[in-house]
């Protein structure tokens, strides 16, 4: 039998493996100086292209488009909102009539695209001028602005009832029973109890959508609003300048971003007690 | 060969063909086949719109599983070069990439040509312009679907490969890549529905796709509202069809899984 006397010194770890240049790196290193290249290609062009009477001309109008892209988003979502509310309840209730014209409409407006919508609001209810102005809503459909944001309007109610929906049937039944339980009538309990659970997991979904909606709100340019799209295509249209569409690129950028760690700071904050 | 194909193809036409809806309620009005109706001009349109979004994809999920791939690597540089695309081809609206694709593109091939002594006016094809755009916007979305299903597959996996001595291809086309699908395919369906409504926006640069061919029937006829509904309603058959036929395929990837 033998035994071991003496104990094997400890061996030093195996050397690490030390290579410099991964495949991985390499691309990365490669991809990096195109974004580099293409970035400086697009600040030079900015630079040369650069003309003190085109800014003065159209930099206001580019300002005024923002606005108007801004006021867009922001009435058409309220609004949406307070129309996804009974889109919402009526996908909920147990009644079969009210759930299907709730579920077409949320269908019809989520499968068809917006410019289509838009087109069919605009071009198509604009054919019966006769029979609006005989109701007294000719000023209102004559307007691109009004038909721009009453399709936003529309589009937008369909993905918030069903975000809506989402959360509120997200809440655990644990939450009614024991709101019932308590003794607390079914209303207080929406209100105070399912709706503050919901509206967190809502959230998430509710800034994707204003960040749909403004990306989306670029479409009523085609029936001549001028929102921050609208003046891009009028500046590029006068100038033929390639700049035009780079500074509208740069303005969509940053209210997306902005917005975007906005949400993420709200969220951080909403969710504090949630937090283990 | 071709002229087999294509007499089927005429004959299977759902709108033009011996069996189609337009010759059969079209009759002599607005939506009939032939020179007096706007039947075989929509049909086209349809085609348009149908091979746009299935040729944009394959280079869609490609690009995006490649960005993906990169998202979720060790190596910081390739994750920033992933994050900087996604971050902004996410924050762009469609209409403006695919206007910064079309002029972009058109400009670079005049100043490329104009290096070698060419002066002409060069116009890119609106098809591939619009496949490029959405396709770049497809892929961004897609990389972040396809990330977060990466990041559901456990690790054991991938060491699993490894303990069976399989390569880092094998152990991705192998072990990896079906469950990544399966995982993904709900997102990916989502990510379809929305690449076809994307297509209308190609109408924009001149491409004859349904919006376009709907929208110049209507000038013409001044049945604008008639043949924007009927755009809105072909849009909506193409979704129905395709959740039906997604939901085929959803079946099939969880065959395997047990039914519950």
């Amino acid at each position: 039998m033998s035994v071991a006397k003496e104990m094997i010194p400890p061996r030093p770890a195996p050397a690490v493996l030390h290579r410099p240049l991964t495949t991985a790196k390499v691309v990365g290193i490669g991809v990096l100086i195109l974004w580099a290249l293409l970035a400086m290609a697009l600040i030079s062009m900015v630079i040369e292209g650069w003309d003190p009477a085109k800014f003065e001309r159209y930099g206001p109008r580019y300002l005024n488009g923002l606005w108007t892209t801004i006021s867009l988003v922001g009435i058409s979502i309220v609004l949406g909102a307070v129309l996804s509310l009974p889109i919402a309840f009526a996908r909920m209730s147990k009644n079969r009539v009210l759930n299907a014209i709730a579920y077409a409409y949320v269908y019809i407006f989520r499968s068809t695209p917006l410019l289509a919508q838009l087109f069919l609001i605009y071009y198509g209810l604009g054919s019966f001028r006769p029979q609006l102005e005989s109701v007294g809503l000719w000023w209102f459909f004559r307007e691109a602005w009004y038909c721009g944001l009453f399709s936003l309007t529309l589009n937008t109610a369909a993905y918030q009832a069903e975000i809506l929906r989402g959360a509120i049937q997200s809440v655990p039944v644990g939450q009614h029973e024991g709101a019932a339980a308590l003794g607390i009538s079914k209303r207080v309990a929406f209100w105070k109890i399912i709706l503050p659970q919901a509206l967190i997991v809502a959230l998430r979904p509710y800034g994707n959508e204003i960040i749909l909606m403004i990306k989306g709100s670029a479409v009523v340019a085609i029936v001549t609003v001028y929102d921050l799209m609208g003046e891009t295509r009028y500046a590029f249209s006068r100038t033929f300048d390639y700049q035009t569409y780079l500074w509208a690129a740069i303005f969509y950028l940053t209210m997306v971003e902005a917005l975007r760690h906005l949400w993420n700071f709200i969220e951080r904050r909403l969710t504090r007690h949630l937090v283990r | 060969m071709s002229g087999w194909l294509s007499a089927l193809f005429n004959t299977l036409d759902p709108f033009c063909g011996p069996a189609g809806v337009f010759t059969w309620f079209g009759g002599t009005g607005l939506v009939s086949c032939g020179d007096t109706g706007w039947g075989d001009e929509i049909a086209f349109g349809v085609k348009v719109t149908i091979s746009l979004a299935l040729a944009t994809l394959p280079v869609g999920l490609l690009i995006g599983f490649l960005i993906a791939l990169a998202a979720q690597s060790q190596e910081k540089l390739l994750r920033l070069a992933a994050g900087i695309y996604t971050t902004i081809f996410r924050g762009l609206p469609e209409l403006l990439t695919l206007f910064i694709v079309y002029y972009g593109a058109q400009m670079l091939i005049q100043s490329v040509l104009a290096f070698f002594g060419y002066d002409g006016r060069v116009e890119i094809n609106a098809f591939v312009a619009g496949m490029v755009a959405l396709a770049v916007v497809f892929s961004s979305y897609s990389s972040e679907v396809l990330l977060s299903a990466f990041r559901a597959i456990p690790r054991g996996q991938y060491e699993a490969g490894d303990a069976l001595g399989l390569r880092r291809g094998k152990t991705m086309v192998l072990i990896v890549l079906p469950q990544l699908i399966r995982i993904a395919l709900p997102g990916l369906t989502n990510l379809w529905l929305i690449l076809l409504k994307d297509t209308s926006y190609v109408s924009v640069i001149g491409l004859a796709d349904i919006v376009r061919q709907t929208g110049v029937a209507a000038r013409v006829s001044k049945e604008a509202f008639f043949f924007y509904f009927l755009a809105c309603l072909l849009y909506l058959i193409l979704a129905m069809i395709s959740s039906y036929g997604l939901g085929f395929i959803e079946r099939w990837a969880k065959r395997s899984e047990v039914s519950r």
